[in-house]
C-alpha cells in the first residue's frame, strides 16, 4: 500500500516535470536550442502565482491563469531579446546565451526581492484524503494530476487542430520551406515560446501549492530534471515529454520508497546518461543518420 | 632554425614568468602584500589552471563540457583525504588529486564523448551533479558539512602548478596530437575521414583537462579551511566556463587574461554576490550577442607581436574559425 501511495506521489511530481518538459521539447523542436532559462520561467511562474494569491487574494484558478499569461509574455520577451539575434549563430553560442539568461533571471529575482523563501498559503486547494480501495490519496495529488492532464490535452488540441499549431509543426519540420510557404516564422517561434512558458508558469503554481516552499533558485533542479524527462521521451516530441516526465516522477518516487531519498537527485542524471548512451534519440525518437 | 626561434620565445616566457614569480614572492616575504592580496593572487593562479584545463577541452578539442567543477571536486576531496586522513605530504596530495581526476575524466569521457554538442553539454552537467551528490552522501568525507582541510597552498605551489599546466597544454596544442584535436574542433566528420582517431583524442584531451582541474582542486581545497559539496555545484562550473568563453574559445592567452580579470573583479564584488552574478551573466549574454568568438577569438596574445609569422601561415593562431 505504501508503494502505491508513493506511486501516486510520483505521478503527481511527474506531471509537474511533464509540464516543464513540454516547454523544453517544443522549443528544442522548433529552434534546436536547449532553453536553460526554462526552469527559471517556472520559478517566475511560481512567484507570480504566489503574489496573485497572497496580495490580490485570488483563488487557485485565476492565479494559475495570471501566472500563465505573465510567463507567456516573459517567455516571448526572452526569445525576442536574447535568442532571436542568435538564430543563425553556432549552437554553442546559443547554449551559452541560454545559460547566461538563466543566471540573469535567477539573480535578477534575488536582487529584486532577496533570496529568502516564501510559503504558499496552505488553504489554496481543499486538503482531504480520499479513500479508494483502502488507499488514502490526497485530493491535492488528484487535482494536480487533473489540471496537468487538462493542460496537456489543450496543448495537443492547439498543436494538432489549430492554424498556429500547424505552423509550429511546419517550422519545426523545415523552417526554410515554411517561410517560403508564407508562414511567419518569427511569430510562430514566439508563439512556441509563449505556450511553452505558459505551461512552465502553470507548473510553477502547481508546484507551489503542492510543495508550499518557493525560492528564487528553485527552478534549477526541476528544470534540469524536466530536461532529462524531455530527453528520455525523445526531445522535440510532445507525447514523449509527457511520458518522460511521468516516468521520471515515478522512478524518483520508487527510489525514495526504497529508502534512498538522498540519492533521488542523482538518479535523474543517471537515467539521463544511460538514455544518452544507449538510446540518444529517446524512447519515442527516431535515429537520424548524420550527413556531411 | 624555426625550432630555435620557438624555443627562444619559450625560454623568454619562462624567464618572464619566473621574474614575475620572484617579484611577487619578494613582496610576500617582505610583507608588502597583506594576506588578502596573497590570497587573491593564489586564487588567480588556481583559476588560471582551471581556465587552461577547460580551454583544452572546449577551446582546442571543441567538446562542450559544463561539468568541470566535478573534476575540481574530485581533486579537492582526493587531496584532502591524502593530507588529512592519511597524513601524507602536500606534493603527494597534488599528484594523487590530478591522477584521480584524470581517471574520473577517462571514466566519464569514454561513454559520454560519443555524444555531440548539446547532448554532451547536458551529460557532463549531469556527471558534475552526480559527483556532487555522491560526495554529499558519503560519510567518510563528511557529507554535507564537508571536510576540514589545513591551509597548505602557498604562492610557490600555486605558481609551479600553474606554470606546468600552461607549458604542458601549450606544448600539447602545438604537437601532432594537439593538431588532431584542433581538426576535431573544426570538423569532426572530416577529421574522422582523414584517419584521425577522434574518440581517442577527445578522451585524451578530456583526461588531461581533468588532470589539471584535479590539481587545481588540490590547491583550491588547501587554500580554504573547509570544503563542502555545495562549493562544487553548477555555478562553479559556470565560473570556469565564463573564463574560456569570454577569453575566446580557442585562445589560451585569452582564457588566462579572462581568468585574471574576472578573478580580480569577483574578489572586489565578494560582498555583493548577486551583483557579481548579474554582471557575469550580462557579460556572457552580451559577449555572445556581439562578439561570439570572445575577446581574443582563436588568436594568441603572442601573435600580436608576430605579424610576420602569421603571414607565413601554418600556425593555429591565424585560423579564422570559432568553435562550431
Amino acid at each position: 500500500m505504501e508503494l502505491v501511495q508513493q506511486l501516486v506521489n510520483g505521478i503527481s511530481l511527474g506531471s509537474i516535470y511533464a509540464l516543464i518538459a513540454l516547454g523544453y521539447t517544443m522549443v528544442y523542436g522548433i529552434v534546436k536550442l536547449i532553453n536553460f532559462a526554462h526552469g527559471d520561467v517556472f520559478m517566475v511562474g511560481a512567484f507570480v502565482g504566489f503574489y496573485a494569491i497572497k496580495i490580490l487574494e485570488l483563488s487557485f484558478f485565476p492565479a494559475l491563469l495570471i501566472s500563465m499569461a505573465a510567463c507567456a509574455l516573459f517567455g516571448m520577451l526572452i526569445e525576442r531579446v536574447a535568442y532571436k539575434p542568435l538564430r543563425n549563430a553556432t549552437r554553442i553560442a546559443a547554449l551559452i546565451t541560454a545559460i547566461g539568461v538563466s543566471l540573469l533571471i535567477e539573480y535578477g529575482v534575488i536582487y529584486a526581492r532577496g533570496a529568502q523563501p516564501e510559503a504558499y498559503p496552505g488553504d489554496v486547494l481543499p486538503k482531504e484524503t480520499i479513500d479508494i480501495f483502502g488507499l488514502s490519496i490526497s485530493s491535492q495529488s488528484l487535482f494536480i494530476l487533473g489540471v496537468s492532464v487538462a493542460l496537456m490535452v489543450i496543448l495537443q488540441f492547439i498543436v494538432h487542430k489549430t492554424k498556429i499549431g500547424k505552423a509550429m509543426r511546419a517550422v519545426s519540420y523545415d523552417a526554410e520551406a515554411a517561410k517560403l510557404m508564407g508562414i511567419n516564422v518569427d511569430n510562430t517561434i514566439s508563439a512556441t515560446f509563449a505556450i511553452g512558458s505558459a505551461l512552465a508558469g502553470a507548473a510553477g503554481v502547481i508546484f507551489g501549492t503542492y510543495y508550499i516552499k518557493i525560492e528564487p533558485l528553485m527552478g534549477i533542479i526541476p528544470g534540469l530534471k524536466a530536461f532529462v524527462a524531455a530527453v528520455l521521451g525523445g526531445i522535440g516530441i510532445i507525447p514523449g515529454a509527457m511520458v518522460g516526465g511521468l516516468l521520471l516522477g515515478v522512478i524518483e518516487a520508487l527510489v525514495s520508497a526504497f529508502g534512498y531519498s538522498l540519492w533521488r537527485d542523482g538518479v535523474a542524471f543517471i537515467v539521463l546518461i544511460l538514455i544518452l548512451i544507449f538510446r540518444p534519440s529517446g524512447l519515442f525518437g527516431k535515429n537520424i543518420k548524420e550527413k556531411v | 632554425m624555426k625550432l630555435f626561434k620557438q624555443s627562444k620565445s619559450f625560454w623568454f616566457f619562462i624567464l618572464l614568468s619566473l621574474a614575475a614569480f620572484g617579484i611577487i614572492q619578494a613582496l610576500i616575504i617582505t610583507g608588502m602584500l597583506n594576506g588578502f592580496y596573497v590570497n587573491t593572487i593564489i586564487f588567480v593562479a588556481i583559476n588560471i589552471i582551471l581556465a587552461v584545463s577547460l580551454h583544452l577541452i572546449i577551446g582546442i578539442t571543441g567538446q562542450f563540457s559544463i561539468g568541470h567543477a566535478g573534476f575540481l571536486a574530485v581533486g579537492a576531496y582526493a587531496s584532502a583525504i591524502i593530507t588529512m586522513k592519511l597524513q601524507l605530504p602536500f606534493a603527494a596530495a597534488i599528484i594523487v588529486a590530478g591522477l584521480t581526476a584524470a581517471f574520473t575524466g577517462l571514466l566519464i569521457g569514454i561513454p559520454s564523448l560519443r555524444l555531440k554538442g548539446d547532448y554532451l553539454a547536458i551529460a557532463t552537467l549531469g556527471f558534475g551533479e552526480i559527483v556532487r551528490i555522491v560526495l554529499l552522501n558519503v560519510d567518510y568525507v563528511g557529507g554535507a558539512s564537508g571536510m576540514q582541510v589545513s591551509h597548505l597552498t602557498t604562492w610557490g605551489w600555486a605558481f609551479t602548478c600553474m606554470l606546468i599546466a600552461i607549458i604542458v597544454i601549450v606544448n600539447f596544442t602545438n604537437s601532432t596530437h594537439g593538431r588532431a584535436c584542433i581538426s576535431i574542433r573544426e570538423d569532426e566528420t572530416a577529421a574522422d575521414a582523414m584517419g584521425i582517431n577522434t574518440t581517442l583524442y577527445k578522451v585524451v584531451a578530456f583526461a588531461i583537462g581533468a588532470f589539471f582541474a584535479g590539481i587545481a582542486g588540490a590547491l583550491y581545497a588547501h587554500n580554504f579551511y573547509i570544503i563542502q559539496p555545495s562549493n562544487f555545484g553548477f555555478l562553479k562550473s559556470f565560473d570556469i566556463l565564463i573564463f574560456v568563453v569570454l577569453g575566446g574559445l580557442g585562445s589560451l592567452s585569452g582564457s588566462v587574461i579572462a581568468a585574471i580579470l574576472l578573478t580580480i573583479i569577483s574578489t572586489f564584488l565578494q560582498e555583493y554576490p548577486e551583483t557579481r552574478m548579474i554582471i557575469y551573466s550580462l557579460v556572457l549574454i552580451v559577449t555572445m550577442l556581439y562578439r561570439p568568438q570572445g575577446l581574443m577569438g582563436t588568436r594568441e596574445i603572442t601573435s600580436l607581436f608576430k605579424k610576420r609569422k602569421a603571414a607565413e601561415g601554418g600556425t593555429q593562431d591565424d585560423s579564422k574559425h570559432t568553435v562550431a
